[in-house]
This record gives C-alpha cells, sequence and structure tokens, in this order.
C-alpha cells in the first residue's frame, strides 16, 4: 500500500531506468523544487467512529501489529526525494523516547535496502587483525543497552535561517531525537582487531549510495561509541541504519554513520566531504572550526507552543526537552518574563548521559502577554546561550550548531507564536 | 523533590551496570572472543576506496580539465549548472563562490565552492568516486573521475589547461582555503560556561 507510492519504490524505479538507459539518466532526477518541497501531508484518517458508550458494546480484535489511536496521527513532514530529511514532531512525544518511526531522518542518497545476512562489517588499516563480521557476528559479543540522543547539527538552522511565528518545536528543533540504542561496544572491536598505537583516527563508512564516510577520533571509539543493532526493542529501522549503524553518544548526527559497512583505522583524519566542505563552522577571523563534533547542552519548550492556544488564565505546565552531547542535564530554568527571572523546573525523568531529559514548570499565567523560555545546564558547568551570546561570538555566517534558547510569545488571547530572537 | 528518588535510584542502578560491564576484559572473558573472519587482501581491496590528503588511495590513471568539461556536461551539469553554479540548496554550487576576504562567518549566503572553501585536493575524488553521478554512483572510472577533478579545479583558477592530473598531482596541489581550518576549540569551554 503505503509502499508502492514511497521513495523508496520510486527510487528503485529510477534505478532501474538508469541500468536499462546505460547509465544516462540525468533527465529523470528529481528537480531542485521536488528536493525541497515539503510533503503535503497525509490526509487525516477518517473521523472515527466511537460508539457513545464504548462501555456497552464489545470492542475491535487484537492484531498482529499495533497502531496508533485513529485520534492521534504525528507526522515527521518528510521533505525532499534522495536527499531528504524529516523533522520528529516534539510537541506530540511524552517522556523521553522518541518512537521510531518518529525519529529525525536525513538521508544524503536515499534510504537503501539492505539484506542483514549479507551485511558485513570491515575493520582495517592500522590493526593486528582486519577482520570482518557479519551482523549475527556482532551479536555474539557482549552487548550494552544505553540510552542516547541523536542531533544533527544542522538542527534549529530553519528557525536561525527564516524564523517564523508560526513555527511548531518540530520545525524550530525536529532533528533531535532519544532512544534505547542495543549493540556492542566499539571499544571492543578495537580490541579484537588489535588496534596500533599509531591509529588516532578512524574512517566510519556507510553502506548507502553516498557512502558516507567521517573521520572519528579512536579515543571517541575506546570511549562510549557503540555498533548499534537495536533501537526500542527492535531492530534499527531502515532509516536509522538498519541493519547496524554507529553510535557516537553527543556527537552531531552526521558522525553516527548509518548502514555501517566499514571502519578503517589511521594516523590522520581522512578529510571527507563531510568533515571539510560541510559540517565547518566558519568564525570571525577567517578561521573555519572543523571536527566540531559535540551537541552543546540545549532546550526546547514543547509546550505551550505554537500551534497551541492556552483557554485561559489558570495553572499550565509547561514541559520541554533537554539534552547536552558533552554529559548529563543538571539543571533546567524556565522564565515566564522573557528572561529577566528565572526558576529551576522539576526534571521528570532520569539525568542520563547525553539523552534527553524531560522538564515541567508548573506557571499561574495571569493573562497578560509573556514571553517564555527554558535554559539547560549540563554537568560540564555549560549554560545554554542566548542568540544574540551565540551571534557575537560565531558571527551570523555559522551553519551548525544552534544552541541558542528558544522562547514562545503568549499573547492576551492565549495564542502561541516562536519568538526567534534571545 | 519528585526528581530525587528517581535520580538515586538511578545512579544506584548505574553504577551496579558499570561495574558489571567494566571487568568483561578482565578474568571471566577474553582480551578476545575470536569472533569474525580474517578477510582476504581482495575483499579488503574491494572496499578500501578512501582517498587521503596525502594521496594515500588514489588508484592509477589521470585526466585532463578538456576531458572532464565533456564529461562535466553529460553527467553532471543537469544538477550542478552549466558552470558549476548549482541549484542551492538541492544541489550546491561548485565552483565560482568569492574569493579573497574569507568572511564567511558574515553571512551564510557566501557561496562555499571548491576554490574558496574546500581545504584539500583530494577530497574532491574522493567525493566524487563514491557519490556521484547522484543517482549512477561508483559509475565513473578512474580516468573519468580525475578528468573531472582536473575540470573543477581548472575552473576555480587550481589547475592550469592542458594539465594532467594523477595519483602524483592531485595531492600536490595547495588549496587556498587549507590554512583557515582550526581544530574544534570549544573543548576548552567544557569547564565553564563560556560560550565558544
Amino acid at each position: 500500500m503505503a509502499e508502492t507510492t514511497s521513495p523508496i519504490s520510486r527510487r528503485k524505479l529510477i534505478a532501474g531506468a538508469a541500468v536499462a538507459a546505460g547509465g544516462v539518466l540525468l533527465t529523470n532526477l528529481p528537480g531542485a523544487d521536488a528536493q525541497q518541497a515539503v510533503k503535503a501531508p497525509a490526509p487525516p484518517p477518517a473521523a472515527p467512529v466511537a460508539p457513545d458508550d464504548p462501555t456497552k458494546v464489545p470492542g475491535a480484535p487484537t492484531t498482529a501489529v499495533g497502531e496508533r489511536s485513529p485520534f492521534v496521527h504525528p507526522q515527521r513532514a518528510p521533505v525532499g526525494e534522495i536527499t531528504g530529511t524529516s523533522l520528529t514532531p516534539l510537541q506530540d512525544l511524552t517522556g523521553t523516547i522518541t518512537p521510531s518511526d518518529l525519529h529525525f531522518t536525513r538521508i544524503h542518497a536515499g534510504v537503501p535496502t539492505i539484506d542483514p545476512t549479507k551485511h558485513k562489517l570491515l575493520i582495517h588499516g592500522l590493526v593486528d587483525r582486519p577482520l570482518e563480521f557479519s551482523v549475527d557476528d556482532l551479536k555474539r559479543f557482549p552487548a550494552v543497552t544505553r540510552v542516547h540522543f541523536v542531533e544533527c547539527s544542522g538542527n534549529g538552522r530553519a528557525a536561525y535561517r527564516t524564523p517564523k511565528p508560526e513555527m511548531t518545536p518540530q520545525q524550530v528543533d525536529g532533528m533531535t531525537s532519544n532512544s534505547e540504542w542495543t549493540g556492542v561496544p566499539l571499544a571492543t572491536l578495537f580490541h579484537e582487531a588489535g588496534v596500533q598505537t599509531a591509529a588516532k583516527w578512524f574512517l566510519a563508512e556507510g553502506g548507502d549510495a553516498s557512502l558516507l564516510d567521517r573521520s572519528i577520533p579512536v579515543s571517541k571509539g575506546r570511549d562510549d561509541a557503540l555498533v548499534v543493532w537495536g533501537q526500542n526493542g527492535e531492530p534499527l529501522r531502515p532509516e536509522q541504519g538498519f541493519p547496524i549503524r554507529l553510535l557516537l553518544p553527543g556527537y552531531e548526527g552526521n558522525a553516527n554513520v548509518k548502514w555501517l559497512r566499514r571502519i578503517k583505522l589511521g594516523a590522520e583524519p581522512f578529510m571527507t566531504r563531510w568533515e571539510t566542505s560541510k559540517y565547518t563552522d566558519p568564525l570571525p577571523g577567517g578561521k573555519i572550526r572543523m571536527f566540531s563534533f559535540e551537541m552543546d547542552a540545549k532546550s526546547i519548550i514543547t509546550s505551550p507552543a505554537y500551534p497551541e492556544r492556552l483557554s485561559g488564565p489558570g495553572w499550565w505546565p509547561i514541559r520541554g526537552l533537554a539534552w547536552s552531547g558533552r554529559g548529563r542535564i543538571t539543571r533546567v530554568d524556565v522564565s515566564t518574563d522573557g528572561g529577566k527571572t528565572w526558576l529551576a523546573a522539576e526534571l521528570l525523568t532520569a539525568l542520563t548521559n547525553k539523552a534527553h531529559v524531560r522538564f515541567e514548570h508548573m506557571w499561574q499565567w495571569n493573562g497578560n502577554e509573556s514571553l517564555i523560555m527554558s535554559r539547560a545546564t549540563d554537568d560540564q558547568g555549560y549554560v545554554q546561550p542566548t542568540m544574540a551570546q551565540l551571534k557575537a561570538v560565531r558571527g551570523p555566517g555559522t551553519d551548525y550548531h544552534f544552541n541558542s534558547i528558544r522562547a514562545w510569545r503568549i499573547a492576551r488571547d492565549g495564542g502561541v507564536t516562536f519568538e526567534a530572537n534571545t | 523533590m519528585r526528581g530525587a528518588l528517581v535520580i538515586a535510584m538511578t545512579l544506584a542502578v548505574a553504577a551496579c551496570r558499570a561495574e558489571a560491564r567494566d571487568d568483561y576484559l578482565g578474568d571471566k572473558e577474553p582480551q578476545r572472543f575470536g569472533i569474525g573472519h580474517t578477510p582476504t587482501p581482495a575483499e579488503v581491496a574491494a572496499l578500501d576506496i578512501d582517498v587521503s590528503p596525502n594521496g594515500a588511495g588514489l588508484p592509477a590513471g589521470s585526466g585532463t580539465p578538456e576531458q572532464g568539461a565533456t564529461i562535466y556536461a553529460a553527467k553532471c551539469a543537469s544538477c550542478h549548472g552549466k558552470n558549476g553554479e548549482g541549484m542551492p540548496p538541492a544541489y550546491p554550487q561548485l565552483v565560482g563562490g568569492p574569493k579573497g576576504a574569507f568572511n564567511f562567518a558574515s553571512d551564510y549566503k557566501i557561496p562555499r565552492t571548491i576554490g574558496n572553501y574546500w581545504p584539500y585536493s583530494t577530497t574532491l575524488f574522493d567525493y566524487i568516486r563514491r557519490a556521484m553521478p547522484l543517482t549512477a554512483p561508483g559509475s565513473l572510472t578512474a580516468d573519468q573521475t580525475y578528468a573531472l577533478s582536473a575540470y573543477l579545479l581548472s575552473r576555480e583558477g587550481l589547475l592550469p589547461a592542458g594539465a594532467t592530473l594523477d595519483a602524483r598531482s592531485l595531492p600536490a596541489i595547495q588549496m587556498p582555503a587549507r590554512s583557515h581550518f582550526v581544530l574544534d576549540d570549544r573543548r576548552g569551554s567544557t569547564g565553564g560556561p563560556k560560550v565558544r
């Protein structure tokens, strides 16, 4: 059903046509407009027919695979075809775990279809014993299960470049997601292969059609990097790297190479396109920062937020998410007066290392116009900066790592809109 | 207040887990598990396609800007434009970005092209070979990849007309932006609230 109209199937058709035409096929590429077009949301499902009294009629049978209530239909708002993104609807989430089918996606050459029985991971280069592992091989190693967020370092760019009052949390910061991951520590595989002391960097390469590759410090591989196959109780979703991906807790999303097929140990970074032309940060004074992996502490209020409307004065929960790529969130402060005064919010969930934390602050709204914002602090003492602070330090041309304080304006009629300048 | 108990319990559980896991390379479990198989040199070679700044990994072959111009027109121009101007942001501009001022931090709209932004010439070969053209990645020969690299470098004034690009000459090209790149200096800021 949906499968036959998915971009994957269209890509298969394109690929087939390419072969038929002897490999020349540029006319069938998605145009620049199609590559950037926001797909229209799927039509809302037919209004569910609920009996007046559900206690008086038997309900529906159980099914092989469950579905969401027909009264809720969170969507990722995908953009693009072969290259594209889809954003997590942060405003629809509860707690900290992102449902796997709502995890944000960034793809550079489509989502590959990979047979897990044929997929291999090669480790070679500056190692004593080059090794190749099947997915089943990897599952024989002692495993760990950990909760971590993955955030694209471009998260927040649209809200920076083209801010609009009518932006949802999803549109502002929907390129962060949080999952329970299961896999083998990369350190274990390093031991197995015998990484040589001369090795300071490793190349991680994906098995998609872009063969995306990044250079990562060996120290990160020994610290907390994982090769994961499990996400939220099941195998990885194809869009998240099935059958295996690299998981680098706290590092920018692009470095968490999906569909991982090769790790090569080397003495120096490999200087791929993804760590030179892209994912580098121009700074005042003619410098460009590279290998800026860690995602600094950040938070966003996900409710109240556009397009919500407060029905009137009274008690309202201010809820949101906070995270840091450098460690644990230690506190989140909330302001309801545009940053003049701050109050510590409740942290509702475990303060997990490099993971989303849910915060809440009960607010008695008096009906006046208000500017609400949140500010995260992590265990390194780092405090989430304002947009003005970031711009002053980095200049307005920085392209990644937008972790500025986010604000929402509450109008007297209860309407909520995004406020970009903090 | 209500978070305190949760935190305490979580820390206690985490401490137990860490203890159980930290000794997995100790007495009970071996340094090595002997899982996986040794790949043949051919198996490694089939995947070992990366190219380093010193030229390691570059294959035999060569190409000229003139050869590259023909290939570019046939295989690249439909997305990246007849003159490398691209269709941003979907298909990036490749050449012709402003040179000299190097003030990218002042405006994200300043085009970042091969000649004014890319720090290493070898990246060009590596990326074209692994990922381009978008609908037929991996379809270009080594000669074609050298030729396309030569064409784009010549368009940026970094390779003279008629020059031949190969495994020796490509890594020798000094890219103008190279000296501007610095390692992440935010690391020192983790001990305090200083923004970098």
